[in-house]
């Protein structure tokens, strides 16, 4: 079913940061850049590491274990070792909360 | 010994570090393969400090190692006809081949410049100078971070058990790397790509690969064409050997990395070292030498490593106190390991540490 869900409050992302974020069985990654937010699944696609422990520069999200790059907005695998684009959720702020919209 | 340790290394083979029909299948088998490895809890603020970019550093750096071996060059071409061109030779090779070890490996990281295309270019230039095919590398080292040691996983093992003694010596001094690449570089340049470099690279990456090889065919058929034209060796001398007579500088580095030390092991406290270096090692290696912070934490660059051992240090084994203290473990090791393959560096955790000096 497809829904907006409550992440947390704005203020527990850094700007130019992410976050760790699960709901059900999934694991997603949530950033804050310039004071907009975006949702991506939580692991990279070369080898499913959390994407939560990297480094956010712009709008690019760098894996903490091999330089996987992908675009947060929208998803797009911007070089080796990351090969398979990264799926992108929704994400809205309201009164301060981010919301992402997950399946 | 742990269990899964004295299982991979009961009656090592050679062929048990092959990705195809080695060991790597067993090592999966034992839950060793894509693995959580340990890692010190450091602050999610201190990480993206250490983890930040700049470009200021390497750019120094670069300009001054082009320097150096456009200096060295230039001692080489005067000493020309003189025995002074033996030691200017080696000096020029040393500078060419040596460092770009480590360029190679901090840009294969996108780490040393904040500026993507830096890294990409001199990724490109350094993995020419030292040898390696640029994506093949790139794959293999990443796998080299994810299964580090992992026998039958990580290509990148260079003290391979059962220690081959001449074939490490020929290794160090270059003659094993640089002639195995180039005969796969011809092959590569026919559009062949062996079934264990298929096993490491995506698909879609493999024309990538093969055009590489055929620009750096296309690089050594102009050197070629020089020699041939200048009836000398000189062009070959600048470009092309130095990945040969110039190796051992970085095989002198990168043997302080892992050798001797436990394979199948999910811990970089236990099968990397941390040598402190001085300070011109630690400009030809980039940092290297902080090897169990960078595995711990591959995201951070060279200039930050220092720092990043310091956040660690107190969850990390004693470090080496010098390049010499390193080799003082590492060469009776290896003459122990060729006598007896199952032995091993061991080294104290820092709980290990705490227990024992309590200890009455």
């Amino acid at each position: 079913m497809t829904g907006w869900v409550r992440v947390g409050p704005l203020a527990d992302i850094d700007d130019e940061d992410v976050i760790r974020f699960d709901h059900g069985d999934r694991t997603y990654a949530v950033y804050r850049v310039a004071g907009k937010v975006y949702a991506t699944d939580g692991l990279c696609t070369h080898e499913q590491v959390h994407l939560c422990d990297g480094l956010v520069m712009d709008c690019v999200i760098e894996c903490p274990m091999h330089n996987g790059r992908f675009d947060i907005r929208d998803g797009r695998a911007l070089g080796a070792p990351a090969c398979v684009n990264l799926k992108t959720y929704p994400a809205k702020i309201e009164d301060d909360i981010v919301f992402i919209l997950v399946e | 010994m742990s269990p899964i340790r004295a299982e991979l290394t009961v009656d090592r083979k050679r062929r048990d570090y092959r990705l195809i029909g080695g060991a790597g299948e067993r090592a999966k088998s034992l839950g060793l393969v894509g693995a959580n490895w340990y890692k010190p809890a450091v602050p999610r603020s201190v990480m993206k400090e250490l983890m930040g970019r700049r470009d200021a550093d390497a750019i120094r750096d670069t300009i001054l190692w082009y320097a150096l071996i456009l200096g060295a060059g230039a001692l080489a071409v005067l000493s020309l006809g003189t025995p002074w061109a033996i030691p200017a030779f080696l000096l020029y090779g040393t500078l060419y081949a040596g460092p770009a070890d480590s360029r190679w490996h901090e840009t294969g990281h996108g780490t040393a410049f904040k500026t993507r295309w830096m890294n990409d270019l001199l990724y490109q230039v350094a993995s020419f100078q030292v040898m390696r095919r640029p994506t093949v590398w790139r794959w293999s080292h990443a796998r080299h971070h994810t299964d580090t040691l992992v026998t039958g996983r990580d290509l990148e093992v260079q003290a391979q058990l059962p220690i081959n003694p001449m074939g490490l010596f020929a290794d160090f001094i270059g003659l094993k790397l640089a002639p195995t690449e180039l005969v796969k570089v011809l092959l590569n340049t026919t559009g062949h790509l062996s079934d264990e470099e298929k096993s490491i690279i995506p698909e879609m990456e493999w024309p990538r690969a093969i055009n590489q090889s055929r620009a750096w065919v296309a690089v050594y058929a102009l050197v070629v064409g020089a020699c041939l034209y200048l009836s000398s060796w000189i062009p070959l001398l600048f470009i092309g050997l130095p990945s040969v007579y110039g190796a051992w500088l970085y095989n002198f580095f990168g043997l302080t990395q892992h050798a001797c030390l436990p394979e199948n092991v999910l811990d970089h406290r236990l099968n990397c070292r941390t040598v402190m270096m001085n300070p011109a090692f630690r400009f030809l290696y980039w940092n290297m030498n902080y090897h169990v912070e960078h595995h711990m934490f591959p995201m951070v660059p060279y200039h930050a490593l220092p720092r990043l051992y310091e956040a660690v240090k107190d969850d990390c084994p004693p470090v080496y106190t010098s390049t010499w203290a390193a080799y003082r473990e590492i060469i009776p090791a290896l003459a122990r390991q060729w006598r007896d393959p199952s032995y091993y560096v061991r080294r104290a955790l820092p709980a290990q540490r705490r227990a024992r000096a309590a200890a009455p």
